[in-house]
């Protein structure tokens, strides 16, 4: 049976062919789905959704050293937080069968980087499967567990958005039951301390060497002889954007496996052309290789290190002669940023802020957006828990006073994942600073998942709750308030209050994603003309429902979710349901 | 067959991916190769998102570039003029006469552009349709997506039997029937 499935969903349908156990990850975007879709498989495959990515990535190496084929999932700066278990994992080894599937952003269409996780494959010395369409992602897949046995290594699946998130057909077959392999102790390939891991760095070297070796003959590595005296390396989703480009009419050696790449392959492919490109989105890590061995390519200079590559920049730059530009201009149209939704709760956190003036170090998530205008609160935005952990930073060098203009915000799940660590440092380091979690009930940007603070499972099941206000109370935090970011008047007075005080504290802005489906706020708002002096109050909201039209403040009902925000900062009582 | 592109365009939360879902369904229905490119993420936020879906007998790229769509589905007419580049000279655009303000044109750092539609009707064939109003009509506004695939439908050379199953196939269970109403009315106009 064939069916259209998205990159990431036929990665979770290869991992249950492939007779996987195991899968634990923390979403981010494009690699979600990945696990969403695992769900499905609940009666043949345990999936959690993990604090962070190291959790997840140390609980795959458990589940494969004790003799389950396992899975972790991540977007390349998730690889970043599991990169320390990743390095000693290709040291001991797989026993189970382990996979990480990483997938990086070209473009950054969601991401705060743009980072090649190719460079991970080589530093770790772990091989690095590359799909092009959703056929390959799940037969790459299966075959990732294959290679992972076979040679006792964790494998990289290495996907992009456009391989994730396009969708394509695939083949659905059978699951494959493979039964659990033994677990034995064995402390010299299990306990990585210095007397082991020096002997088993041998093992690494000697496992690339074969893997190289395995990359020459590898049925993933497909040249394609077009008779042309062109030839094309490539890889992911480039081969696509080159296929469509350029036909036929030049060779292609198409490599699936990134990582270790062939040399006699390579060098026999080279021969037979008179002119050589080497097309890879993002770093030129093909291309260092191919010149590394002395063959003349034309890469970086003809393509870009920057963003998504396209069929018509591919052509431009292999057949320059036959482009043809297209005369057509482009109208020009105001942008269309991404915003906090109607009904945000980070909305009310956000213009309060923004009201004190204060400095806000920032965090990953849906109020990332904070920074926008017109709230344009957020000062700086870093990596997942670097809210809490910078403003320490900060709160040091530049003293008392900086620090009582200073907050910290970041989401409930992203507090979970690695801020937490963060305020243990402030209290236990005599800091002062004031933290702000924002708990909507959900991880909202990656398109809500449960987390710890949800109260329910990835398959949605109750789950144990971790008390938030307990949390920071058992880890030293003094003052912890709750309030409601709605409550706008309230709101301002707990954060002049808590900046205030010489302690640690923290703020739990408590109110749920308005895109839950128990939230339901009844009516919708709009503006009574005559009570309206036009101050312009709730513009500053940036509200996308609420807009100044010529001379009047108006609602839009079809964008309006009826949370009221507005009617409570409306001076003049003039915004009404 | 030589590849058909459909690029749909909107605003975050308009339901764009399902729109795209029916008609890639119906591509695989008929025997083609299909390849389908969407947005999730932070673009899914209010911002701009633009779905690509091609078929035709073998299709390499899921990306649709400047010049080669053949039909674009707006949702949303600021979102029609940023994506006129790409439909094909003499190519279809089908347009929901909704506007919804862009975060710059609400703080007044841009206006809103007037005169959209005659600007799309310089390089393409239009059909502006009402979609919400339409709608509500049939009780639910979210159905809006579905009252363009209608309209699209109408002329796609299928039978609209054929795009009703597709449609049963692909909506969840309990808004087949607000959909089909949705979906009727799109292919009437």
């Amino acid at each position: 049976m064939k069916k259209l499935m998205l990159g990431n969903e036929a990665v979770a349908r290869g991992a249950y062919e492939a007779g996987v156990r195991f899968v634990s990850s923390y979403p981010g975007t494009p690699s979600t789905e990945i696990t969403e879709s695992i769900v499905q498989y609940r009666d043949d495959i345990f999936a959690e959704w993990a604090p962070n990515e190291k959790v997840a990535c140390e609980a795959a190496a458990g589940a494969a050293i004790a003799g389950a084929r396992a899975l972790t999932c991540c977007k390349h700066v998730g690889l970043n937080v599991m990169a320390d278990p990743v390095f000693t994992m290709s040291y001991i080894g797989a026993n189970g069968g382990m996979v990480i599937a990483v997938a990086d952003d070209p473009g950054m269409h969601s991401s705060q980087n743009e980072q090649d996780s190719r460079h991970y494959a080589k530093a770790a010395k772990i091989p690095m499967l590359e799909p092009s369409d959703s056929a390959e992602c799940k037969e790459f897949t299966k075959l990732a567990y294959e290679i992972s046995e076979a040679f006792d290594t964790p494998v990289f699946l290495r996907l992009s958005t456009r391989v994730s998130h396009s969708q394509s057909l695939v083949e659905l077959k059978e699951r494959q039951e493979i039964p659990l392999k033994d677990y034995q102790k064995d402390i010299a390939k299990n306990v990585m301390m210095p007397g082991n891991a020096i002997k088993k760095h041998v093992v690494v070297e000697e496992r690339h060497q074969n893997l190289t070796a395995y990359a020459e003959t590898s049925p993933l590595n497909v040249i394609e002889d077009n008779g042309s005296a062109i030839g094309v390396i490539t890889s992911g989703i480039s081969y696509l954007y080159a296929k469509e480009a350029l036909g036929d009419r030049v060779n292609y050696l198409k490599l699936g496996i990134a990582y270790p790449m062939p040399v006699e392959k390579i060098k026999a492919f080279a021969k037979s052309c008179e002119k050589l490109f080497v097309i890879e989105e993002l770093d030129p890590f093909i291309e260092e290789h191919v010149r590394a061995m002395g063959i003349p390519c034309t890469g970086k200079e003809a393509f870009t290190m920057l963003y998504e590559y396209s069929a018509a920049m591919i052509k431009k730059a292999v057949f320059p002669e036959e482009g043809q530009e297209d005369a057509f201009t482009a109208p020009a149209a105001p942008m269309r940023p991404p915003v906090l939704c109607p009904g945000c709760p980070h909305r009310g956190t956000f213009y309060v802020l923004k009201k004190l003036g204060l400095t806000v170090s920032g965090d990953i998530g849906c109020y990332t957006l904070g920074a926008t205008v017109p709230l344009s609160s957020v000062d700086t935005t870093i990596c997942m828990g670097a809210s809490v952990s910078a403003a320490h930073g900060m709160a040091k060098v530049r003293g008392k006073e900086f620090n009582k203009k200073l907050v910290s915000v970041i989401g409930d799940s992203t507090f979970m994942h690695s801020g937490i660590t963060g305020l243990i440092d402030i209290v236990y380091n005599h800091g002062a600073n004031t933290v702000i979690i924002l708990d909507n009930s959900i991880t909202g940007m990656t398109g809500h998942q449960d987390n710890p603070l949800s109260g329910k499972d990835i398959y949605g099941d109750p789950a144990k709750q971790v008390d938030l206000e307990l949390l920071c109370r058992a880890i030293g935090v003094e003052r912890v308030v709750v309030a409601d970011p709605f409550d706008i008047k309230k709101f301002e007075e707990v954060v002049r209050e808590e900046t205030a005080s010489d302690e640690p504290s923290v703020i739990i802005a408590q109110r749920p994603c308005a895109l839950l489906k128990y939230v339901k706020y009844e009516g919708k708002c709009s503006v009574d003309a005559e009570k309206c002096r036009k101050c312009k109050m709730c513009l500053k909201l940036g509200c996308p429902a609420i807009s100044w039209k010529e001379d009047h403040i108006e609602i839009d009902e079809t964008q309006c979710n009826g949370c009221g925000l507005c009617m409570n900062v409306c001076p003049f009582g003039a915004i009404g349901k | 067959m030589s590849t058909t592109s459909i690029m749909i365009t909107g605003v975050g939360g308009q339901g764009t991916l399902l729109a795209v879902r029916v008609l890639g369904n119906m591509a695989l229905r008929k025997g083609y190769d299909v390849k389908v490119s969407e947005v999730h993420g932070m673009s899914q936020r209010g911002g701009s998102v633009v779905t690509y879906l091609r078929y035709g007998d073998r299709v390499y790229s899921p990306i649709i570039e400047k010049g080669e769509a053949d039909v674009i589905l707006a949702f949303e007419q600021l979102e029609a003029l940023r994506c006129l580049p790409f439909v094909k000279p003499g190519g279809r655009i089908i347009v929901n006469d909704q506007k919804i303000d862009p975060m710059p044109v609400i703080t007044g750092a841009a206006a809103y552009p007037e005169g959209i539609i005659d600007r799309l009707k310089e390089r393409a064939e239009v059909t502006v349709v009402p979609a919400i109003r339409i709608a509500e009509e049939v009780g639910n506004a979210r159905t809006a997506n579905v009252v363009l695939l209608g309209t699209y439908a109408k002329n796609s050379g299928i039978s609209k039997e054929e795009w009703t199953e597709v449609l049963k196939e692909t909506v969840p269970a309990k808004f087949i029937d607000v959909n089909i109403q949705a979906f009727e009315k799109g292919y009437q106009l």
